[in-house]
């Protein structure tokens, strides 16, 4: 009865989805019924527009806002026990909860497609997967892994902690900010429907021709991608404008913990260049599904305008991942070095410069897609220019490091992984952003080693760094400090023996996006295969670890790691307002070691009279 | 848009909301921009002869005279004058759905030259019809807004609804400003 009870938000959005459906169907059908088109696609579209509509006014955006636009009041919400996981909340702490924990699971299953996709190429010939299985078993695993890599630090770490961390009470838009969560599920529900609408092989990036003729499987994906589109939209508005309007007093831009700032700087990007994308996967949908000729080059199409397109987006995206990541890194090797952050002024201009650079590199992803040859110069040289203000971040990873008292926990240890990593992920990113050695390297394995250098050993160990540094503060418990320290090594050898492998693999000549190869590499995939086998089976642990230490943890205090920034200075969990006396900035947060140094106060108890405390 | 609880007592939530807008404003105006840029990538500045020249001009004043309304509309609902403020909304709105007329019989002929399915028709439709759903949601929003007027629910010193619809339905016009000399003037 509890249960039933407690998921009652989301059975009402269920039953309200199913009626969606039933209309848009309807409405597909009426429409295809004037013309001679086929049916399906547009039922499918429809069905899924109105469904997702219903789906969001059923578990909540109708008691919580809908109601005010006809003029009646809202509905607030209810309970405090684990009920409201399952409630269209607007609590920024809830929301990042359950955004942790959706991606995390997603991690996992796209973590289990890896699996799969290694076993099946642990020998040459067919071992459990077809071509076309394999495929679509690829697609899931990299859009699935996107969307973990895009929205985990955002909308999970981010949620839960940038309010604190600028002593805010919430997000600007704490309605918003549940709207762009319960959009979320949906889009995984799409993707796990696409095997039974014949999958997709298109791979995440979704070329067309190809990913305008295939499968049904494809549409689904689009239209889960677009849907994913909105929701980190709608995220970056909510955090620039948290981070503009809501800074507690004193909390200047100079002040702003280093994360604050690879948020804003992630935010601009998933703000503007998201368009983009969304644009690019609509003109696929109006390809298939209305008959358009975007693509269709006998009508005047051309193929290389959707690259162009969705490289817009999805070069800066990566800096949606990696710019967060820079975040959680710094902030951990400061707090756990007990020194200033190095360079602080110099590495906000550098992610700043990210940004822009961001935006005039992408057609380094054309080099061998047929784009003329003038433009490869241009591109190589923005590219490559990237460098400098990525190299001032590792310098500032380095010089905090330097001559401190580490304290090597869980979280640090991944930090400066994270800074092992990304060096090697960079320096392979210089063959690939030079013209001559990318044109050998395309689509093999060593364009698969340097991207998961970059986003996994970079952007997952950050994660991971954050799961650990902020565990205490999310759940009120320490998580296992020694278990911890086994998954570290764990995964931080058999990670780089994978993916080190890689790269061998791809200047031996493994392509990329193909279920075989030729005998003389049997070897060598053999290696990797069983590399990524123990890989996969270090997450195991970190699984173990974190349920049992949530279930039964020691208790975690206010600031365990007796760091400076806000967030470690009201309780673990944090109360519903956040602060019980909001507080006032008065120095920097990164000053140790500096004498007489003070972060931030509380607000003194009511109105300026300091006797009440 | 219309995010007006008291969440956040002490913040100035105007200026949260102004802000909300504009950033969204930003966010949009990118889609546009792949849009008009997609036009020139695929078609040039190719421009078949059968476009309804004497239509498309029409319905541009028709939208560009709705951002007049709307703008009398909030300056009525800043000083307190609800009458004036309902007769504007409800002209915009009337303007609004000529346009979207204008654009049904644009599509019509449209249908008939040039398809979906052809070159230039991919464009066409496409830019239209993303800037059409533009329109369209912005009469919601105008309608919610009337609605809401009715009921007397804004005031000359509260009335961030009339402010933030009427903000999008001029970012809804400049995006037509573009587009309109993309399809019909460039040659
Ligand atoms: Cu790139």
């Amino acid at each position: 009865m509890a249960a039933a009870s407690g998921l009652k938000p989301i059975l009402k959005g269920l039953s309200f989805a199913l009626v969606g459906l039933l209309i848009g169907a309807g409405l597909g059908l009426l429409f295809t019924s004037l013309t001679n088109r086929p049916s399906t696609e547009p039922v499918i579209v429809l069905g899924y527009v109105f469904a997702l509509l219903g789906w969001l006014l059923g578990v909540g955006l109708w008691d919580a806002w809908g109601r005010e636009w006809v003029g009646l009041p809202v509905q607030g919400e209810a309970g405090h026990d684990w009920r409201r996981f399952f409630r269209f909340t607007t609590d920024h702490k809830i929301i990042g909860v359950q955004y942790l924990v959706t991606f995390v699971v997603v991690m996992l299953l796209a973590g289990i497609a890896s699996v799969l996709m290694r076993v099946e190429l642990m020998a040459p010939g067919k071992n459990i997967l077809g071509p076309n299985e394999f495929n679509t078993t690829m697609s899931l695993h990299g859009i699935m892994m996107i969307a973990v890599a895009v929205a985990t630090i955002i909308g999970g770490f981010a949620n839960f902690l940038l309010p604190l961390m600028i002593g805010a009470d919430d997000v600007a838009f704490p309605r918003i900010n549940a709207l762009s969560y319960w959009i979320i599920p949906p889009v995984a529900v799409l993707l796990l429907l696409t095997p039974f609408f014949g999958g997709f092989d298109s791979g995440w990036t979704a070329y067309p021709p190809l990913s305008v003729i295939n499968a049904h499987g494809q549409l689904l994906f689009l239209l889960a991608f677009l849907t994913f589109g909105v929701s980190s939209i709608l995220g970056g508005l909510n955090f620039l404008t948290t981070i503009i309007k809501l800074r507690a007093p004193g909390m200047t831009w100079g002040r702003l913990p280093i994360f604050v700032w690879s948020i804003f700087a992630a935010a601009l990007i998933s703000l503007t260049a998201t368009q983009f994308v969304a644009y690019g996967l609509l003109m696929i949908i109006l390809d298939r599904v209305v008959g358009m000729s975007f693509f269709r080059a006998s009508e005047g199409g051309n193929p290389l305008l959707y690259e162009h397109i969705f490289w817009f987006y999805s070069h800066p995206a990566v800096y949606i991942m990696i710019l967060p990541a820079f975040g959680i890194a710094l902030e951990v090797l400061t707090h756990f070095s007990r020194k200033p952050l190095f360079a602080y002024k110099w590495v906000v201009g550098a992610f700043l410069g990210i940004v822009g650079l961001s935006f005039i590199v992408w057609a380094h992803h054309l080099y061998t897609s047929g784009m003329p040859n003038s433009l490869h110069i241009p591109f190589m040289v923005t590219t490559e220019l990237i460098s400098i203000p990525t190299g001032v971040v590792f310098l500032a990873a380095l010089g905090t490091i330097w001559m401190g008292r580490l304290w090597l926990t869980t979280p640090m240890l991944f930090a400066i992984a994270f800074v092992f990593n990304f060096l090697i992920g960079g320096v392979t990113g210089i063959f690939l952003a030079d013209v001559p050695t990318d044109i050998q390297l395309q689509d093999n394995y060593f364009v698969v080693a340097h991207f998961h250098y970059t986003i996994m050993g970079g952007e997952i160990f950050a994660i991971m760094a954050g799961l650990y540094y902020w565990f205490p503060k999310v759940t009120g418990r320490m998580y296992h400090e020694k278990l911890g320290k086994v998954h570290f090594w764990s995964m931080f050898l058999t990670y780089n023996v994978t993916f080190l492998a890689m790269f061998w693999a791809g200047i031996q000549g493994m392509n990329r996006r193909v279920a075989d190869y030729i005998p003389d590499l049997a070897g060598i995939n053999l290696f990797v295969s069983i590399a990524s086998f123990f890989l996969a089976a270090s997450f195991l642990i970190l699984v173990y670890n974190l349920v049992r230490s949530w279930a039964r943890g020691t208790v975690a205090s206010a600031s365990p790691w007796r760091a400076r920034t806000l967030e470690w200075q009201t309780s673990s969990p944090p109360p519903l307002e956040n602060f019980p006396h909001p507080p006032v900035v008065v120095g920097h947060p990164y000053d140790y070691g500096v004498p007489g140094s003070v972060h931030a106060a509380p607000a003194p108890v009511g109105g300026g009279s300091e006797d009440e405390r | 848009m219309v995010e007006a609880t008291a969440s956040h007592p002490v913040h100035d939530r105007l200026s949260i909301n102004r802000l909300g807008l504009w950033l969204f404003i930003i966010s949009d105006s990118f889609l546009f921009a792949a849009l008009l840029s997609s036009r020139f990538f695929l078609q040039g500045v190719h421009r078949p002869a059968e476009l309804n020249q004497p239509l498309g001009l029409v319905i541009s004043i028709i939208l560009v005279a709705s951002s007049l309304t709307a703008y009398r509309s909030e300056m009525a609902a800043a000083h307190g004058d609800q009458r004036g403020f309902r007769n504007n909304i409800l002209m915009t709105i009337g303007l609004g759905l000529l346009f979207i007329i204008g654009v049904g019989v644009e599509w019509r002929e449209a249908f008939t030259h040039f398809p979906p399915s052809t070159g230039f028709g991919t464009i066409f439709f496409t830019l239209t019809g993303v800037h059409a759903s533009h329109v369209l949601s912005g009469l919601i929003l105008l309608g919610i807004v009337l609605f809401l007027g009715r009921k007397g629910r804004f005031t000359s010193g509260s009335y961030w609804g009339v402010e933030g619809a009427v903000k999008y339905w001029h970012f809804v016009d400049v995006a037509w400003v573009f587009i309109y000399p993309t399809l019909y003037l460039v040659s």
